[in-house]
This record gives structure tokens, C-alpha cells and sequence, in this order.
């Protein structure tokens, strides 16, 4: 009971320490966003004059959400091999919570830009979801899907030599679970459909971040300490 | 005593292969003139015996990766990873042949070499995670470090695409054109001439004895290097 309670506090700790840099620096969510804005102004400038219909624009948001994590997501752990913590941490604490700690703190960035994106997108585009409740559940359990698939990867690609590139062909066999489900209930959301329609997209959105949290703390302890 | 063993071993592995050699011979022959074309689809139906073995040596060799690189991140044998590496690096060369293979099939058929049909996005993805295994590979420099993240990762890979049978049939872009009755009935009956089931289930062992071969010499190839390292290193 202690333990598990302390690797809780650790977890926290590690969270705490990464959201406390990262609001000094500001460069994991200064990039996602960055691009989350960009890639929704080309997109809204490119098709303005048509109405497209909810199939494109739920497949739109989540090019543009998927691409604003794979540029921002790999820096949780990247930041620590480029500024030599890396040894620190692995000392400081357990690897469980590492990786609890920077999932959370990527779900915090990732939420963040989504909670800025995702009615900007239904602005600029137009749009008015015949269900925004299963909207906001869509967008936000694909937020946890995508950052639960991509925590692992991202401590992978800080160890690998070609840090950029790679974060994205990794990330996307692995993540396309999560994001074909994501965008299949963001599509009925903003069509609108009979009640539960999309309770099987959710269901699968919630049992994948299950499924991937948990292999990952199995996996993590090889990827961290090798 | 030893030696006479060996040479029995080797007797027994020539046979072997030379049976292998054969049985691959008279599948392709058999699959050509002795099996009839299927009523409904005609001589193209021919590429059965060829497009589902290697998609099954594909997910196979998936399977052995996986299967590894469990084992190398229990022991740390320098030789699973390999052998890891090995079975996908078989898996992409057939997961090629299969996409390549049901793609000809799909443009006589369906009229398109490519339609997003749920068959096909799952070997695409097959094929994006041994493109993305071996870009991981050759991006760590450090054998063992190299070794225990390419393992992560195929088994991440190895969780993840059973959930991607229950969400492709989901995508809404295209209803499956797979000729799924042709060879398994909606009733699970088969639904094969014995003819043709003879030479699929036959071509079908003989793909999988000719993987298993190729996989086995190349960790020949690899524990021989490794025998022969060992005393170079020494002198230096």
C-alpha cells in the first residue's frame, strides 16, 4: 500500500516537474499548438467555399490532431536526453512512474492544444455538431488514446539517433486503432445518427488506451534502463 | 560417435531439403494444370495457392518476431535478437509478395489495383510496421540497446493489430470485395473442390517449410559469425 502510494506521489512528481518546465520554456505546447493552428488555417483557407461533408471534416480535425501531437508529443522525452537529465531522473525515480508521469503530462499538452483547437476548427470550418456531447467525448478520448500509444514511442525514438522523422512511421501502424475509431465517432458527432451509434468506436477508443497503457508499463522498464 | 551423428544429421537435412524442393515443384505444377479454375471466378482463381500462403507466412513470421523478442528481453541473447530481426525481415519480404500478389488479383477482379478493401488496409499496416521495425533497427547504433527497443516494439506492434481486426471492418470507406466464401463458406463449411484443397493445403505447408528453411539457414549464417568473431577479437 505504501509503495503503491509512493510511486503515485513519484508519478505526480514527475508531472509536476515537466508541467513546471514546460510552462518556463513553453516548447512542447508553443509547437503543437503552432502547428495545430497552421494546419487548421491551410485546411479552412483551402476549402472554404465548399461545404464538405462530416466524414472529411472528422477525418480534417484528427489529420490535424494527430500531426500537431507527432510534433510535439516526442519532446517529454527527447527534452531529457538533450539537456543530460536523463541519468537524474532514471535515479530519482521508478520507471512505472516515469512513465505515468510523462503519460500525464502528455495528456495535459495534448488536452490543452485540443481544447484549443477543436472549437477553433468547428469556427474557422463552420460547423455546428448535431452531438456536441459525444463531440467532446470523441476528441477527448482520442487524446487519450493517441498520447497512451505514443509515450512508449516516444522514449523509443529518444534513444534512437534520428529523433524527428522517426516519431510519426513509428507511431502511426501502432496508433491507427485509436485514430480510425476517433475519427469514425467524430464523423457521427458532427453528422449526427441514431443513440449509439458511435458507443462501439468508444468503447474500442477506451479499451485501446487500456491495452496500451498497460503493455507499455510492461515494456517501458526494457526501453528506459537499456 | 559425435561425427558419425553430424554426418546422420546432415543426410537427414539433405533429404529434407531435397523433399522440400520437390513438394514445391509439384504444388506450383499441380496449382497450374492438375487443379481445376473455380467456376466463378476462372483461371485468375488459380492465384490462391500462391497469394494466401504468403499472406499466412507474413502474420507467421509477425508471430515469430513477436515470439523472440519476448525471449531476447528475457534472456539477452544476442541470437534471438537476430533471429527477431530474421523472421521480419521474411515477414516484409512476403508481406511484399502478398500485397503485390492480391493487388494483381484485386485489378482483374474489382477493376482497381487498390481500394482500401479491409483486407488490404490491414496488410498495408502490417507492412508500415516491419517498414517502421527495421527503420528503428537501423537507427540504434548500440547492439543491445538496439536489440531491447526493437523488441518493445514488435510486441507493442503484436498488441496492437489484433484490435485492428475489430476496427477496419468499421472504416466506412469500402465493403469487403475479399472473396471470403470462396474458400470458407459464411458457415464455416470449407467451400473448395478436394482438388483445389489438396493443392491449396499442400502449397499452404510447403510456403511454410520453405520460410522456416530460409529462417533457419540464416541463424546458421548468424551462430557461425558469431563462432568466428570470437577468436578475431581475441587476437586484437
Amino acid at each position: 500500500m505504501t509503495s503503491s502510494s509512493h510511486s503515485v506521489r513519484e508519478a505526480l512528481a514527475v508531472l509536476s516537474k515537466d508541467l513546471r518546465s514546460e510552462f518556463r520554456t513553453r516548447h512542447a505546447i508553443s509547437s503543437l499548438l503552432l502547428f495545430a493552428i497552421t494546419s487548421l488555417a491551410v485546411v479552412s483557407f483551402s476549402v472554404s467555399p465548399y461545404s464538405l461533408d462530416a466524414d472529411a471534416q472528422g477525418a480534417f480535425l484528427w489529420i490535424v490532431l494527430f500531426f500537431s501531437a507527432m510534433s510535439g508529443l516526442s519532446r517529454s522525452f527527447v527534452k531529457e536526453e538533450e539537456s543530460h537529465t536523463v541519468m537524474a531522473l532514471r535515479l530519482a525515480a521508478s520507471s512505472d512512474s516515469v512513465y505515468i508521469g510523462k503519460l500525464l503530462f502528455n495528456i495535459v499538452i495534448q488536452a490543452a492544444a485540443g481544447v484549443i483547437a477543436a472549437p477553433l476548427f468547428l469556427l474557422l470550418m463552420d460547423i455546428r455538431p448535431a452531438q456536441p456531447g459525444l463531440f467532446a467525448a470523441s476528441v477527448a478520448l482520442g487524446t487519450i488514446a493517441m498520447a497512451s500509444s505514443s509515450t512508449i514511442i516516444a522514449a523509443m525514438i529518444s534513444r534512437a539517433n534520428s529523433k524527428g522523422a522517426l516519431f510519426a512511421v513509428l507511431a502511426f501502424p501502432i496508433s491507427l486503432p485509436g485514430l480510425a475509431s476517433a475519427i469514425r465517432s467524430t464523423s457521427i458527432s458532427l453528422r449526427g445518427g441514431q443513440a449509439g451509434a458511435a458507443s462501439g468506436d468508444i468503447r474500442i477508443l477506451l479499451a485501446y488506451s487500456v491495452l496500451m497503457i498497460a503493455a507499455s508499463l510492461l515494456l517501458f522498464d526494457f526501453v528506459w534502463n537499456d | 560417435m559425435e561425427r558419425l551423428v553430424s554426418i546422420k544429421n546432415r543426410g537427414v537435412k539433405m533429404a529434407a531439403r531435397l523433399f522440400l524442393g520437390v513438394w514445391m515443384i509439384v504444388v506450383i505444377l499441380a496449382a497450374f494444370l492438375w487443379a481445376p479454375a473455380s467456376v466463378d471466378m476462372g483461371q485468375i482463381s488459380r492465384i490462391i495457392f500462391f497469394h494466401i500462403p504468403t499472406a499466412w507466412v507474413t502474420v507467421l513470421a509477425f508471430l515469430v518476431c513477436a515470439i523472440y523478442s519476448v525471449r531476447y528481453l528475457k534472456g539477452r541473447a544476442a541470437l534471438d535478437d537476430l533471429a527477431a530481426s530474421f523472421a521480419a525481415e521474411l515477414g516484409l519480404l512476403f508481406c511484399v509478395a502478398a500485397t503485390a500478389s492480391g493487388s494483381l488479383f484485386a485489378k482483374a477482379t474489382w477493376g482497381s489495383y487498390w481500394n482500401w478493401d479491409p483486407r488490404e488496409t490491414s496488410i498495408f499496416v502490417l507492412l508500415l510496421i516491419y517498414g517502421a521495425y527495421f527503420a528503428l533497427r537501423s537507427s540504434v547504433d548500440d547492439p543491445a540497446r538496439r536489440g531491447s527497443l526493437s523488441a518493445a516494439y514488435s510486441i507493442l506492434a503484436f498488441v496492437t493489430v489484433p484490435v485492428l481486426v475489430f476496427v477496419v471492418p468499421r472504416i466506412p470507406a469500402v465493403q469487403s470485395l475479399h472473396p471470403a466464401d470462396s474458400v470458407i463458406s459464411a458457415g464455416g463449411k470449407l467451400n473448395m473442390d478436394a482438388r483445389m484443397l489438396l493443392v491449396f493445403l499442400s502449397s499452404l505447408a510447403g510456403f511454410t517449410g520453405f520460410a522456416a528453411w530460409v529462417f533457419s539457414l540464416r541463424l546458421r549464417v548468424a551462430r557461425i559469425s558469431a563462432r568466428l568473431a570470437v577468436p578475431k577479437e581475441a587476437h586484437i
